[in-house]
This record gives structure tokens, sequence and C-alpha cells, in this order.
């Protein structure tokens, strides 16, 4: 081990839980708390996973009688629609890069001992958790879940007699996704407080990893993001329940006026996006830091421009705030607006040409290690521009009109949004899953599960491009009997097939995460070998993380290859002088 | 396991990285709870609960920005009338209870300053624990006048207040489906009664906490964090009530 620089401590914020109950279920150890986020949101994928498969499914066969559910009616696929967006947006992509790493991994990476705040930390859990149930239910009541889609435009979902999912459904997604925001703005206020406050003796700002800068920033967003939907949810319940008109204009449905006059479904959409477009950057900007972290350690090299990389994450998070109008192009909107909100859009090019360009300097040249997590790491930044790309072409309104309702849409936000971010995951469990489990993953089962993933999420999204371009709608639950769209049958087809693989491949992960835990072989405290905190400390951490010792940092997070040094790392840690000659 | 030798002088890499400067700052950040004598530091609790507190502003006001965002875009909104099938403005601006919330408002203004006394005098009560650990030393009778039973007093004088202030709304024909504007009303009215709710709660708590064996030191963090929120939510409502009273 190096020589490293520990300070002895004494206390804990919290002393080591004894009994079962408050080790593994309310925990307040971080790290436990960031496993039980994993966990749940391992859980929420499948559960939305399931949902597209039979989305697909129905899709190219729509009269197909599916075991156990039957045939998919049009309204059964608007409910698996909505409720594959919410799931897969909040409990998946909101929860497990921020709630799940971010818990286990930010407090060892400042060196700190825990989360400033452990109790609010469990709470939220615990919330996040009872959202999920919540949202869960709405499978189960009268008339089942809601139809309106994970953007749960009004007025369709304001009003309780638009649908059989309109009724008590929508009314527990409502608070579902109310129960998160809550959960969500007190995590962001605890990652936001201990970044600030709990940073080890040396832990300067400019020496966080880029796993900490993304996770500070993504709390920063949620921080000012959910108390917004939280906002647009209360009045969506009011209007629903309590007979008032925020959303709901004078609208006839069935035949029937309806006791509502001068609300503005566009207010929701305001207040819905201007959450819903920083909420692409909570669940992309961790993958982001989890990719710089990895093109570092597996190409043995310093990140390229370590500043550059931070300031990129706040213009990208800054910017996140200003462009929420462009998914308001067909509102009818103002064209002086919408060129606002295109250019901020297209603004957001720049921060993120440079952080690919950053990735690609990182590994030019270096000495690559083509193992597992590197692996996610690079089909990250693959998948980031191919689905970033397209990102410019829906900024423009001339663009985004013809394609804002086709299936070009959500291939984009599917590569960009949705994929990418899952590999960030992916990448971060094959990385960290030493650290967390005290075991290895299995190599060979890592790649052959990275490669179909790879090749899978292509086959089904990269397809969608030229779908939307044919003018194949979205959102559409059958769309084989339109003549015009009778040629774009077989590619549907073979998307779905793509994703039946694709999910198939899932299951080698999962059997190879928990076939890991107990058979893997046994990891060093430091498997590949990196220089940030968490390798500094014994596999699995104890439970004040440093057992009983305060890190004392001297060095940035990515020194590797220091010219003179006898390994080709050095720790944050290691109280070596590094002269600088620059 | 890294095993660099830290006796030999090495040169950084050009590369950009980092912080490369060998020796530690000062300070980067906290300590964890640890005080120097190895007990918890309640200085250092302190700070990183006011922290806390100061970033928990941040979603709090954006929540009341948005509501307030929401009713001046809808104020501004012109109205499909369903008998001329024409937009019209139909604005109704409500007869507020103007009396009755000034009262409510000084209410809660003084109990801002008795939540600040509160405040003080439990610093104070901390500040001198040491000198009064002192055997044979003794600091007289001091005079403990309730002022945190008092802000807990005040507070809910306030939210009985408000809601005399929504009978009051009711009486003049008011109900919260009634309007656009009378809606934006009750809203802002009950969301900012349900934060301050939160406060009284926190101040209970502080005022039982005592009986919970919880050490003077831990009450004062409670009561202080209660107090400067306690302020936040004065301000809150003051600019509340100008929006409803001043832009309606």
């Amino acid at each position: 081990m190096a020589a490293q620089d520990v300070h002895a401590h004494t206390a804990h914020a919290h002393a080591a839980p004894q009994g079962f109950v408050r080790k593994y279920v309310f925990s307040l150890d971080h790290k436990v708390i960031g496993l039980q986020y994993f966990f749940l949101a391992l859980t929420a994928v499948f559960v939305g996973m399931i949902l597209s498969l039979l989305m697909r499914i129905h899709l190219v066969w729509p009269g197909a009688a599916i075991p156990l559910i039957g045939e998919i009616k049009p309204e059964t696929y608007l409910s698996l629609l909505t409720m594959h967006g919410t799931i897969m947006v909040f409990f998946v992509l909101t929860t497990a890069p921020q709630g799940g790493f971010g818990n286990y991994f930010l407090p060892i990476q400042i060196g700190a001992p825990d989360m400033a705040f452990p109790v609010l930390n469990m709470l939220s859990f615990w919330t996040t958790f009872v959202a999920f149930v919540v949202l869960i239910c709405a499978f189960f009541v009268t008339g089942g879940a809601p139809l309106h889609g994970w953007t749960g435009y009004a007025p369709l979902s304001a009003l309780t007699n638009t649908g059989p999912g309109e009724q008590l459904g929508a009314d527990l997604w409502i608070t579902s996704i109310a129960i998160f925001c809550v959960a969500s703005l007190m995590g962001a206020l605890n990652f936001i407080t201990t970044t600030l406050d709990l940073r080890a003796k040396g832990m300067t700002m400019m020496r966080m990893p880029l796993t900490v800068w993304s996770w500070f920033i993504t709390a920063i967003l949620g921080l000012l993001a959910f108390g917004v939907l939280l906002s647009a949810g209360i009045l969506l319940l009011l209007d629903r329940n309590l007979g008032t008109s925020f959303y709901i204009p004078l609208v006839v449905v069935n035949g029937q006026v309806m006791g509502h006059k001068g609300g503005s479904p566009l207010l929701w959409q305001h207040l819905f996006w201007f959450f819903g477009h920083p909420e692409v950057y909570i669940a992309i900007l961790p993958g982001m830091g989890v990719a710089s972290q990895l093109l570092s350690t597996f190409s043995r090299k310093p990140i390229f421009g370590y500043r550059a990389m931070v300031y990129a994450i706040m213009a990208i998070g800054f910017l996140g705030f200003m462009v929420w109008g462009h998914h308001m192009f067909m509102s009818g909107m103002s064209p002086y607006s919408a060129f606002a909100f295109s250019l901020m859009t297209m603004a957001i090019g720049v921060p993120s040409a440079i952080k690919t360009f950053n990735w690609l300097g990182t590994i030019h040249r270096g000495r690559v290690r083509f193992q597992t997590p590197m692996l996610f790491a690079i089909g990250f930044v693959s998948l980031f521009v191919s689905g970033g790309l397209s990102g410019p072409f829906l900024a423009q309104p001339t663009l985004d009109i013809p394609l804002h309702d086709t299936a070009f849409v959500v291939g984009h936000f599917h590569l960009i949004m949705g994929v990418a971010a899952i590999f960030g995951m992916f990448a971060a469990t094959y990385y960290w899953f030493p650290k967390m489990f005290g075991r290895m993953m299995n190599e060979r089962w890592g790649r052959i599960h990275f490669f179909i993933t790879l090749v899978g999420a292509y086959s089904i999204f990269m397809p969608m491009h030229y779908l939307g371009m044919a003018g194949q709608p979205r959102r559409y639950s059958q769309f084989t009997e339109l003549a015009y769209l009778h040629r774009l049958i077989p590619l549907n087809t073979f998307m779905t097939y793509a994703a039946i693989v694709t999910i198939a491949a899932q299951f080698i992960f999962v059997i190879n995460l928990f076939w890991s835990m107990k058979k893997g072989p046994k990891a060093s405290d430091n498997p590949w070998e990196a220089t940030t905190l968490e390798w500094t400390t014994s596999t699995p951490p104890p439970h004040d993380n440093f057992g009983g010792m305060t890190p004392v940092v001297h060095h940035g997070p990515y020194e590797y290859s220091v010219p003179g040094a006898a390994r080709d790392f050095i720790m944050q840690n290691d109280p070596a002088t590094v002269t600088t000659s620059h | 396991m890294a095993t660099f030798i830290p006796a030999v002088e090495i040169r950084a890499p050009q590369g950009g990285h980092g912080g490369s400067d060998s020796h530690p700052p000062l300070r980067g950040g906290g300590d964890g709870e640890r005080g120097r004598n190895g007990g918890p530091d309640f200085g250092q609790r302190l700070r990183r609960a006011r922290l806390g507190l100061a970033v928990a502003t941040a979603p709090i006001v954006m929540l009341f920005v948005s509501f307030a965002s929401a009713y001046i875009f809808r104020q501004g909104l012109p109205t499909l009338d369903d008998k001329s099938q024409a937009y019209v403005r139909e604005w109704m601006p409500v007869n507020l209870p103007v009396t009755l919330l000034l009262v409510n408002t000084i209410l809660l203004a003084v109990s801002s300053l008795t939540a600040e006394l509160a405040r003080r005098q439990i610093t104070r009560q901390v500040a001198l624990l040491p000198v009064r650990s002192i055997p044979g030393v003794s600091l007289g009778r001091e005079t403990k006048f309730p002022w945190l039973g008092s802000t807990v007093v005040l507070g809910i004088g306030f939210l009985i207040g408000q809601a005399f202030a929504w009978r009051e709304l009711a009486a003049r024909g008011f109900y919260l489906a009634t309007s656009a504007s009378s809606s934006f009303v009750y809203l802002l009215m009950a969301t900012h009664a349900v934060h301050l709710a939160g406060g009284v709660a926190v101040l209970l708590y502080a005022a039982a906490a005592s009986l919970l064996g919880k050490s003077l030191e831990s009450r004062r963090i409670v009561v202080d964090v209660t107090a400067w929120y306690w302020h936040f939510m004065l301000v809150l409502w003051a600019g509340i009530f100008a929006l409803l009273e001043f832009a309606s």
C-alpha cells in the first residue's frame, strides 16, 4: 500500500447499527442506502423493460394474445406507454445514478464518513420507495393505469372522465410523482450540503473527481427543478379533485360540457418542461461523470482538460434551464420565443462537444485496458454522440414540427437519455461492484453482455429515426392497418426481435451480478489501479468508510502515468511531492 | 495497491487534471463530526444545519415562484366565453380581508422577533455552559422569558388568523373554485401555512427536546435553524401578501 496520509478520528456521525432492521432496512449508512436505491432501480428497470417489450410486441402483432395478459387493447397500450416512461425516467434514470451510486460513492470520494444528514438520507430512500409502490398500485385500481403519457399533458390528465385510466389511476400517478419530488428534494439537499461541507482536508473543489462534480451539479438541478414539478402536480390534483381550473379551459368531453373554464393547458406544459428538460441532464450528467472517471482510469492518462470538463458540466446544467420551450414548438408559441429557445438549445452543443472531444483526447494514445467497465464507458460516449447528433435537428422549429410526433423523437431521446444513461449505470456497476461487494464480476459474461446490448440498442433505436422521417407516428397503438406505413412493418418487426434479444441479454447481467456476489473471485482493495479515495479503503468499506481514519488529500483525481513515479498512478491521498513543471 | 515512494521527486504530466499541488490546503471542507477532544463538534453541526437550511430554501422559493408565475400567466390569459364564443378578460379580483391579513402579518412579524430572541437566548445559554460548569462559579439567576413558547403561540395564532381569513373570503363569496384568482389566493395562503406549520412542529419538538434528554447544544441547533426558517417564512408571506394585494 502506498504511503497514505490519514488522520485518526474517534467519532462517527452515528454508531454502527446492530440489529437487522437498523442495519439493512432503516439504515442510516449511506452505503446501505445507496444499495437500496440500486436494487429499487434494478427492480424498476425490469418492470419498465417488460412494459416496453409488451408495447413492441403489440406494435407489430397487434392481435397477439399474450400469456396472462391476453390481447392488448389500445387504451392498455397507452397505459403501458405512460407507466414505462414514468418508471424509467423517475425510478431508474433518476434513482440509480444519483440515489444509488451517488449515495454510495460521493461521501467516500470526498473523504467523508457519511452524508451530512443521514436520517434525511434514509427518509429520502423510503419516500422514493413509497412513491414507487403508489405508482405500481395504479395498475391494480379500477380503470387501471393512466393514459396520458409520462408528460401528463392537460387537459387529458386534468379531467377524470377522459379514459379508463384517468380516474383513480391518474390520481395515484400524480401522487406518486409528488412524493417522488419530495424524496428527490431531500436527496438533493443532502448531496449539496455533503459536497460543500464534508470534504476531507485537501479535497478542494478542483480536486474532486468528475463523478462528484456531476452528482453535485445534478443535485443542484434537482433542487431547482423538482420544486417546480411539485407545484405543477399540486395544481393538477386541485383541478382533478377540487374543481379548480388552472389547466382546464372550457372543454366538452363525450358531448358533456365540463364545469371548468379559463384554464391553460400550456401552463402545465411550461411548468412540466421547466422540470422536464433539466431532468434529461439529471439522468445523463452522472453518466458523464462515470465515463470521465473510467476513460481516464482505463486509459492510464489524466482526464483531458479537467477544468474544461467541470465548466462544461456547469454550462450544461445552466443552459438546461433555458431551453424547456423546445419541447413546445408545436404549441403555437411565438416564432421569436421559438427562435430564442432554438438558439439556447443549440448552444448546449458547445459544452457537450467539449466533453466529447475531451473524452476522445483522454483515450487518445492512452494505454487502454479494454475491460468491461471501460467498454461500457466507450459505449456511453458512442450513444451520447449518436443520440446527441439528432438533438440539433429537433432544436430547430422548422424541423421539429414535422418530426415532433413521430418515432424520430422516440429514437433520439431513447439513445441519449435512456440507453446512454443506462450504459453509464452499467459502467458504474461493473466498475464499483468490487468495492461494493468485495468480489469481481465475471469479465467474459460482462463483455458478452456489453456487445449484445450495444448492438441491440442501436438496432432498436437507430431505425426509429428512419421510421420517423418516413412518417410513422409515435404514441399510436396500431399502425399496421395504415397503408402508407405497410412498407415499414418489416423494419418494425426487426426492431421487436432486437428488443427481445436485448432484453434477454439483460438476464446475463443480472445472473452475473448475483452470481458474482457469492461466487466471484475476491477483489483486492484497488483492482483497477485507480486513484480516487474509495480505492484507498478496505473492500467493502467499513461503516465509517475509512476505519477510524480521515484521508488527507494531496493530489487531483487523475494522476496517471506521472513521469518518474514508481507506478503509473498516484492515489489522491498519497503524500508524494509532485513538482509542477507547467 | 499503489507503492509509489514518497521520497522521489517527480514532475506532473502535461495533461490537464485537477489540482497538482502537493501541499494540502488547510481545509477542503468539513471534518466529520469531530471536535478537538473527539466529542461531537456542535459548532460544525450548527454550520452544517444552517447550510442545509440555506439549500432547502431554494426549492421552497422555486415552489412559490412557480405558483406566482402561474398566477401572473393566468391573469393575462383571455378566456373563451361559452355564451358569446369570444375570448374575454374575466379575471375577477378577490376582495381580500386586508385588515385581518394585516393583523396576521403583524402576528407573524412579532413571532419572527420572538424567534430571534429565543435563538439569542439559547445561544447565550450555550456560551455560558462552560462557565457554569466551573465549581463554585455562579452567574446569578437569569430571567428566562419563554421566547420559544411565545413564538409557538404566535405562530399558531397566525395560522388561526389565516383560517379566519379563509372564512371571511368564503363569506364574501370566494371559494377555492369560484374563480382563477380565488384559487390562487387559497393555494398560496395554504401552501405558506403548511410550511409555517412545519416550523411550528419543529419548535414544539425543540421545546420538548429537553424532556427527551437532548443536550442544550442540540436544542440550540434546532432553535437556531428554525428561527432563520421563521424569518424566511415572514419574508415569504410578505411577498405573497404583496402579490395578492397589489398584483390582483
